[in-house]
């Protein structure tokens, strides 16, 4: 067990000792060595009362809510009107050329949209993140519910099976895994326009955080952002993939294609 | 021989008739959305939006705009060079992580804390290490569209058949020639479905560079540049730069997905 973890782990605490050297001796400001970020964090962010500062709570809480909640407001919608457009007839034809320009458009694209509709705030951030990321939702919710099994479907109309339930029993677990993988793209893709959105178009968060550092040269501040929000990354992905592994559970393989 | 042809020319007609229907009904679908869009923005139901009409007039003006296109062609530029710098780096990564469990395992734990970063987290820091912008913007790119092209060199180097890899070794040939005979081209459409991921990833990247620094050339530069502008104008410049985004992006994958069928139809045989 402990071996194990030592193999799997002992080139991090290597590369971070070699990193602290490296930028020990070339004394470059733009490098700092980790020490210095990690006390820079310390001293900015966590020597508040209870651990955090002022500092942090009144940037990281902001981020961290609006990632989550546009994120859930974006699978609601996106998964209600997939498998709804799925299961009517052939309406998944009639906006299916619309849901793929809508996915190619590049995300970020959206944001002087609502910079122009919002100008500033979490508005902004909100319509910038469900926006960009509704769309591969969108369309792999139409695909699953649009390829449930047609002998499932028939079964249940014989045996009279009612409405609410074909969709919680059948069409939902059916369509589940694609939609899962529709999801697993947007994680990522939440997290990346919060933080473009945050470093141009709002007064509070980390993205905000991070364009003041840069605006000071701060090389340490810049740092500790790109940091906090690796953690922060990790722990979205890593909350995804527990909730993933735990209702996608039965379906085997439905990890292959990563 | 006439019994060979008969069925084909009995199913021709109606495989031909059901795409048609389908093509109609596409048309259909976008046809009643500019239509909307259209009707939304003249009744003043939604005011700040520029009608349907005036949003494609402006596309097609935008074609004929020097401005305009050289911005698209320097966002474009960065990401032309980036991706394939992309895959230079990445399916080498790939191999050598997939084909040597020793080197996969050690450097999994550091691969598992780099991926979540959000690429775009460090756009402040490329622009400090690398200068002039478009350098910061193709490493970023080159960083960012790395990740889904090693992954997937990874995973397919993975799936390869393992009777396949033995049988060549059997007959004597040393692992570089099993890896280039056998891993790389088994591996290969799951390596170009991570391109493929890839190339939507250098937009995203191109952009957002874009926007951080702001009037220095792009989509992005242009962009922001309209929606600080004043009034309808500003809105029209926006939508208008959106759809060429989105019929840029759909481009790309439209040829990147016609390419995938063509170069592996031998795998879906």
């Amino acid at each position: 067990m402990i071996g194990t973890l030592v193999r799997r782990l002992w080139l991090i605490p290597v590369v971070l000792v070699g990193w602290e050297l490296l930028a020990r001796s070339v004394a470059n400001p733009f490098l700092p060595p980790p020490t210095l970020i990690a006390s820079w964090m310390g001293e900015r962010w966590f020597s508040g009362p209870l651990l955090l500062t002022d500092e942090a709570v009144d940037n990281f809480v902001p981020s961290i809510v609006r990632v989550i909640g546009s994120w859930a407001a974006a699978v609601l919608v996106g998964v209600t009107l997939g498998v709804a457009i799925g299961r009517i007839g052939r309406l998944a034809d009639y906006v299916d050329p619309l849901v793929e320009f809508g996915r190619a458009v590049p995300p970020p694209a959206m944001l002087p949209v609502f910079l122009v509709l919002f100008a500033m705030g979490t508005q902004v951030q909100v319509a910038t993140i469900v926006f960009g990321i509704i769309w591969p939702i969108l369309l792999n919710s139409i695909d699953g519910a649009r390829n449930v099994d047609r002998m499932q479907m028939e079964t249940a109309t014989v045996f009279g099976v009612p409405a609410h339930l074909r969709l919680f029993r059948i069409i939902l677990p059916a369509a589940s895994p694609k939609i899962f993988a529709g999801l697993r793209l947007s994680v990522s893709l939440a997290l990346i326009l919060m933080v473009i959105s945050e470093l141009k178009g709002s007064t509070d968060g980390i993205g905000y955080l991070l364009s003041v550092a840069s605006n000071n040269a701060d090389m340490p501040g810049i740092w500790a952002g790109v940091v906090v929000l690796g953690v922060l990354g990790f722990v979205l992905n890593s909350l995804f993939l527990m909730i993933e592994r735990r209702m996608l559970g039965w379906h085997r393989g439905a990890r292959r294609t990563a | 021989m006439t019994a060979a042809t008969t069925p084909a020319r009995v199913r021709r007609p109606v495989v031909t008739r059901a795409r048609h229907g389908k093509l109609v009904r596409h048309a259909v679908g976008v046809a009643v959305f500019l239509l909307a869009w259209e009707v939304a923005a003249r009744s003043g139901l939604l005011p700040w939006l520029p009608a349907a009409s005036a949003s494609l007039a402006r596309v097609a003006g935008l074609a004929a705009d020097p401005v305009f296109l050289g911005d698209l062609l320097s966002t474009l530029t960065a990401a032309v060079i980036g991706l394939p710098l992309a895959v230079l780096v990445a399916v080498p990564i790939g191999l050598l992580l997939g084909t040597v469990p020793v080197v996969e395992e050690t450097t999994r734990a550091i691969v598992e804390f780099l991926r979540p970063i959000p690429s775009v987290a460090l756009i402040p820091l490329a622009l400090f290490f690398f200068q002039p912008e478009i350098n910061a913007k193709v490493a970023l790119i080159v960083y960012a569209a790395s990740w889904p092209i090693l992954i997937n060199t990874l995973y397919g180097v993975r799936d390869v058949d393992p009777v396949a890899t033995e049988t060549l070794r059997s007959f004597g040939f040393g692992q570089a020639a099993v890896i280039w005979r056998v891993a790389l081209p088994s591996a290969a459409p799951f390596i170009y479905t991570g391109v493929r991921l890839a190339a939507s990833i250098t937009l995203i990247l191109a952009i957002s560079v874009e926007y951080f620094v702001g009037g220095s050339g792009g989509i992005g530069a242009f962009l922001i540049q309209a929606s600080t502008g004043i009034g309808a104008d500003a809105m029209l410049d926006v939508v208008a730069t959106l759809l060429w985004a989105g019929i840029v992006g759909l481009a790309v994958n439209t040829v990147l997905l016609r390419a995938e069928r063509r170069l592996f139809r031998w795998r879906h045989l």
